[in-house]
């Protein structure tokens, strides 16, 4: 059986699902010091005093230090995308030094022998503040005379960023139908199950930190940048990581500072957050205001999209935090044909914690106004949801097809996805009981939601990052080694947090060498093992990392197709690969396996001329185009009208991600998805008061569903393969999270039109739902 | 989990308890399992100086019968309590609703008289041992054994009528008898999550008439509170959709409920209006 498209278990579960592996938090070289903050209790506060004497008296307790104490080597936090020549960035030092603007910053440290004495000594530890102005709302953020979060800039706003394809003029003039909405996508706390955490040791010159992070090489590197401690004297391991959604693709202070402590004390310091300090610390999600307007024929076909957001940067902006918004810029007109888009962003400064790349990152954001837009658009013209999406979606002949945002989609078949899905969600009949339900005035209304997605995954063509001012290139590198005995070691940039690359990476090498799929073995995640790497987000493991694997493991076998031919002493054009052996066409008998072709590499005692010993490659892949996965997801809801609660009834996700490797990983990434958008939709909030608190520090307050709140989905897939890398895969890691939202608030709307509901907003809580119904009815 | 320091008593036995909580004094916290005063260590909301932990103490686990009513241990486990056979026979309105107390891992750790004595009251028992007229029954070295009537024990928000020398031994239910039915609903965003309302209710029929009713609600105030004025309403009457939907109208009356991130305090009305109906619909419907 062929490894590609095996569902196998995963490989590295037992060891992470039981925590008996390396979790950062496990590490605890001898003699560690243990880490402590003192966090701002204050949105916005010049720090007048931090008086550290009373906590150094402390038992057990080796420094004490504040941000004015590590002012002359903490550097600034690096943001690398630069997204206008003119965007507005503040410096951002690891601990404050003189102003807090937000509430969890860190201004002081403790450094104990054990961790129950660093955080009590932090109780000792006294600051004076002065509080000032505190900026919660984005809105009267950006009005004149507003007050400020970083004073000297004289503005709350870091910049501007503008797209614009067609005549948005002649669209909109006279248009027979224009829906205009405000959107507000709530902001969200990533909350991976493993919180984060770090351990530097230092040895002479070097370091080497573990850190819970999704991106080794990035961090290694902007820590040298930031400590000016070089480069090649920073190793950096992320071991197994539980969890990331974005959240961990960052360079956080306490990393920083992990480092400048080691550095000082000459010993491991580790430091591992509390989930509340997690909530406060760890940077969040969406947070935009949507204004969209969209322009339509009677017939329903769209003429053009305007897009006007406010992003709420939060206090500073971190590694990626502007350009977030901005990759939804090329998401918003979806999978639809129109004549004119414009799209402009500003990203706006508040006293709240800085936001950055949550799964999805600016697509589910986009997703969602136009999923609700081509709803509300087909309510409005009486029209069935999935007619007028017909009316206005890219049809399956018509690709490539150059979208208006500027990319060019591929591949793709919406038709085939949704026909799909309509046959598994028994459309008809749920349009029947919905239709029935009315008709009695049931208490319990159903409503059915639409969302027919595309995303861009496989970030990403290093040439495009160019062009939009990114900091880096996004190709991905692979290694393979056949080892003497004829086992396997593969080497990845990409360094999986829960992925399951351990299991999909040895299917791939299993494929291509024809080695057993227990004969390989995955390396990641340590920059002294895997020295070159762009690491793990935005669905591009298996779309850039993958392929690079794929194309590295295709050149070992040529090489090995070389020594087989002058072993065999036949010519390399009659041989052929199968099975893990090279035979010679018609003359089956006369063959070498591909572990006797490495103990030929390996001894070298025949080689042909030009041709160096051992059996390896490297390859590295920078991709010529993203990736579109799409698909159509179907949910039926049934709300109380009593109560305001929903429950989802059903769920139909079919989805195409191209060729698939594993369907199992897959399934798994869908299932997760669903959750984490579901979530949005209906449960998750991270609310700040008006004082710039964050009242969601634990999880009775933040609330994440568990299995008990959701359906069971039906899943299913199309293939339509990937045109632009050789394994036909696309991404689909963010799939879920992006299609889900709208889908679930489609349905409820649709549920509650005929009570007078046009939206409800994020997170649908039963409340919100109740409260729509009270000023539906009272129209 | 980084708590405050703390000493750490175990008493062996009840006895053992009783003498090792005077001269732990007035700043000492019982623990009993530890659902609710692990979070308050661990986001150092308290600051106890001594922690008497009553897991030992096998004596306070047992369920018992005795004659026309049970006694539940107070460290009797959720787990216990729900899959116990006399509570599923005798008090089925304190295993439906132990059932939704937080989740199986909790449950294996949380009590039952640990619940009650914290007196949460968006905590699912209080309201239950209300509805069931339930019967403290507590006990010092110094003052020996007291009985306390539900109705007497909550005080204030997380007070009870116990002394600081006083352990909860446990509670003492009332065994259903023939005609009487219950139901505890509870509303909550997520199966995990706290109840923003709920409505446990006890209601005995004769011959189709409301004979005995009582409902206690949930997160309705600063302690759990009976629905007075739907009992007084439906007593001695004749059961019909009609009365009950009237009567379920004046669930909130008399309630102060709170407000936060999950309810207001007039959406907590309606759902408590919306509930007793329910609540008494289904105990009844049998």
């Amino acid at each position: 059986m062929t490894e590609i498209g095996r569902a196998r278990l995963r490989s590295e579960d037992a060891r992470l699902v039981t925590g008996r592996t390396r979790w950062t938090d496990n590490l605890t070289p001898a003699g560690t010091l243990h880490v402590a903050y003192l966090r701002s209790p204050h949105a916005h506060a010049r720090i007048d005093r931090v008086d550290v004497e009373a906590a150094k008296g402390r038992p057990n307790v080796v420094a004490v230090l504040s941000g004015a104490d590590l002012a002359a080597e903490q550097g600034a936090l690096p943001c690398a995308w630069q997204v206008t020549e003119d965007m507005r960035l503040p410096a951002h030092p690891p601990m404050a030094v003189d102003e807090v603007r937000y509430a969890g910053e860190p201004v002081a440290c403790v450094v104990a022998r054990d961790r129950y004495s660093a955080v009590d000594a932090l109780e000792d530890i006294d600051v004076d503040y002065t509080p000032l102005p505190v900026v919660v709302d984005m809105e009267r953020a950006v009005q004149d005379g507003a007050d400020l979060v970083h004073g000297d800039m004289g503005t709350n706003e870091s910049y501007t960023w503008v797209f614009e394809q067609g005549d948005m003029d002649a669209a909109m003039r006279d248009a027979p139908v224009l829906l205009e909405r405000r959107f507000v996508q709530q902001r969200l706390i990533p909350t991976a199950m493993e919180p984060r955490a770090v351990l530097c040791e230092p040895d002479g010159e070097d370091f080497t930190l573990h850190s819970a992070t999704q991106i080794p090489h990035i961090l290694r590197l902007m820590l040298s940048v930031v400590t000016e401690i070089p480069e090649h004297r920073i190793r950096v391991v992320a071991p197994d990581v539980g969890g990331g959604f974005g959240s961990k693709l960052q360079v956080y202070g306490e990393e920083v500072l992990a480092l400048l402590l080691a550095r000082r004390l000459g010993r491991p310091v580790k430091w591992t957050e509390s989930r509340s300090e997690g909530n406060m610390a760890v940077h969040h999600g969406r947070d935009q205001i949507q204004r969209v307007a969209l322009a339509a024929d009677r017939d329903g076909r769209v003429r053009g999209l305007k897009v006007e957001l406010l992003a709420d940067m939060g206090a500073y902006l971190m590694l990626v935090t502007p350009g977030v918004p901005l990759l939804g810029a090329f998401m918003f007109p979806g999978i639809y044909k129109m004549d004119a888009y414009s799209f402009s962003c500003t990203g706006v400064f508040t006293n709240k914690t800085p936001t950055d790349a949550y799964r999805g990152a600016g697509r589910p954001e986009a997703t969602f106004a136009i999923e609700r837009l081509m709803d509300d658009l087909a309510a409005e013209l009486g029209v069935d949801p999935i007619e007028v999406r017909r009316r206005n979606w890219i049809t399956h002949e018509e690709f490539p097809y150059d979208s208006i945002a500027g990319l060019t989609y591929d591949t793709g078949n919406y038709e085939a996805a949704t026909d799909k899905a309509l046959a598994l969600f028994g459309y008809d009949e749920l349009r029947a009981e919905q239709d029935e339900r009315r008709e009695r005035r049931d208490p319990v209304q159903l409503g059915i939601g639409v969302s027919t997605y595309t995303e861009m995954c496989g970030l990403a063509p290093s040439r495009v990052l160019g062009s939009l001012a990114y900091g880096a290139g996004g190709w991905e590198h692979a290694s393979v080694r056949v080892l003497p005995s004829g086992k396997v070691e593969v080497v990845t940039g990409s360094s999986a947090h829960g992925q399951g690359h351990e299991t999909a990476w040895a299917q791939i090498a299993s494929d291509r060498l024809g080695v057993p799929f227990e004969d390989v073995k995955v390396l990641h995640g340590d920059t002294a093992v895997a020295p070159k790497g762009m690491d793990t987000y935005g669905s591009r493991s298996l779309a850039v990392g993958g392929v690079a694997l794929f194309r590295a493991c295709d050149k070992v076998v040529e090489k090995a197709r070389t020594i087989a031919a002058h072993l065999l002493e036949a010519s390399e054009d009659d041989l052929e690969f199968g099975g893990g052996r090279f035979s010679v066409k018609g003359v089956e008998e006369a063959g070498l396996t591909i572990q006797e072709v490495t103990q030929a590499a390996f001894a070298a005692h025949n080689l042909p001329d030009g041709v160096e010993p051992s059996l390896d490659s490297d390859v590295t892949h920078d991709p010529e185009n993203f990736s579109f996965p799409h698909g159509t997801h179907l949910c039926a809801v049934e709300v109380d009208t009593e109560t305001g609660f929903t429950k989802i009834r059903e769920y139909v996700a079919v989805d195409d991600v191209g060729t698939v490797v594993n369907p199992m990983i897959v399934e798994g990434q869908v299932h997760g998805g669903l959750a984490q958008g579901i979530a949005q939709a209906l449960y998750e909030e991270a609310v700040y008061d008006a004082d710039g608190n964050l009242t969601t520090t634990t999880m009775a307050d933040y609330l994440l569903p568990s299995a008990a709140d959701l359906p069971t989905f039906t899943t299913d897939r199309t293939e339509t393969p990937a045109a632009g890398n050789p394994l036909g895969v696309k991404g689909v890691g963010e799939a879920g999270t992006i299609a889900s939202t709208p889908a679930v608030v489609n349905a409820i709307v649709d549920a509650l039109r005929p009570f007078g509901v046009r939206d409800v907003p994020m997170p649908c809580t039963p409340e919100r739902v109740w409260t729509a119904l009270r000023e539906g009815g009272a129209r | 989990m980084i708590p405050p320091t703390f000493e750490y008593l175990r008493p062996e036995s009840l006895g053992e308890a009783l003498r090792m909580l005077p001269d732990a004094g007035e700043d000492a916290k019982v623990l009993a399992g530890g659902q609710s005063l692990m979070p308050l260590l661990r986001l150092r909301l308290a600051y106890p100086d001594t922690l008497v932990d009553l897991d030992r103490v096998a004596a306070l686990r047992e369920i018992r019968d005795d004659g026309d009513a049970l006694v539940v241990g107070a460290t009797a486990t959720h787990h216990q309590v729900m899959n116990d056979p006399l509570v599923r026979r005798f008090a089925p309105l304190v295993a439906a609703a132990t059932a939704t107390v937080a989740d199986p891992a909790v449950r294996h750790r949380g009590t039952f008289g640990g619940s009650l004595a914290h007196a949460d009251p968006a905590g699912d028992l209080p309201a239950v041992a209300l509805a069931l007229d339930a019967v403290m029954l507590a006990r010092s070295a110094s003052g020996g054994d007291r009985e306390i009537p539900a109705r007497d024990f909550f005080v204030d928000w997380m007070t009870t009528a116990l002394e600081p020398d006083e352990l909860l031994t446990g509670v003492r239910l009332p065994k259903a008898g023939p005609g009487w039915g219950f139901h505890y609903e509870k509303f909550h965003r997520t199966a995990q999550a706290w109840a923003i309302v709920g409505v446990a209710c006890a209601v005995r029929r004769v011959q189709g008439a409301v004979e005995d009713v009582r409902i206690g609600l949930t997160n309705m105030g600063s302690v759990p509170v009976r629905a007075s004025a739907v009992e007084e309403r439906l007593g001695g009457n004749a059961l019909s959709d009609g009365a009950l939907r009237e009567a379920s109208e004046l669930a909130a009356e008399d309630t102060a409920p709170p407000a936060d991130l999950h309810g207001s305090a007039e959406y907590r009305s309606h759902l408590a209006r919306v509930l007793t109906r329910r609540a008494l619909g289904a105990a009844t419907a049998r």
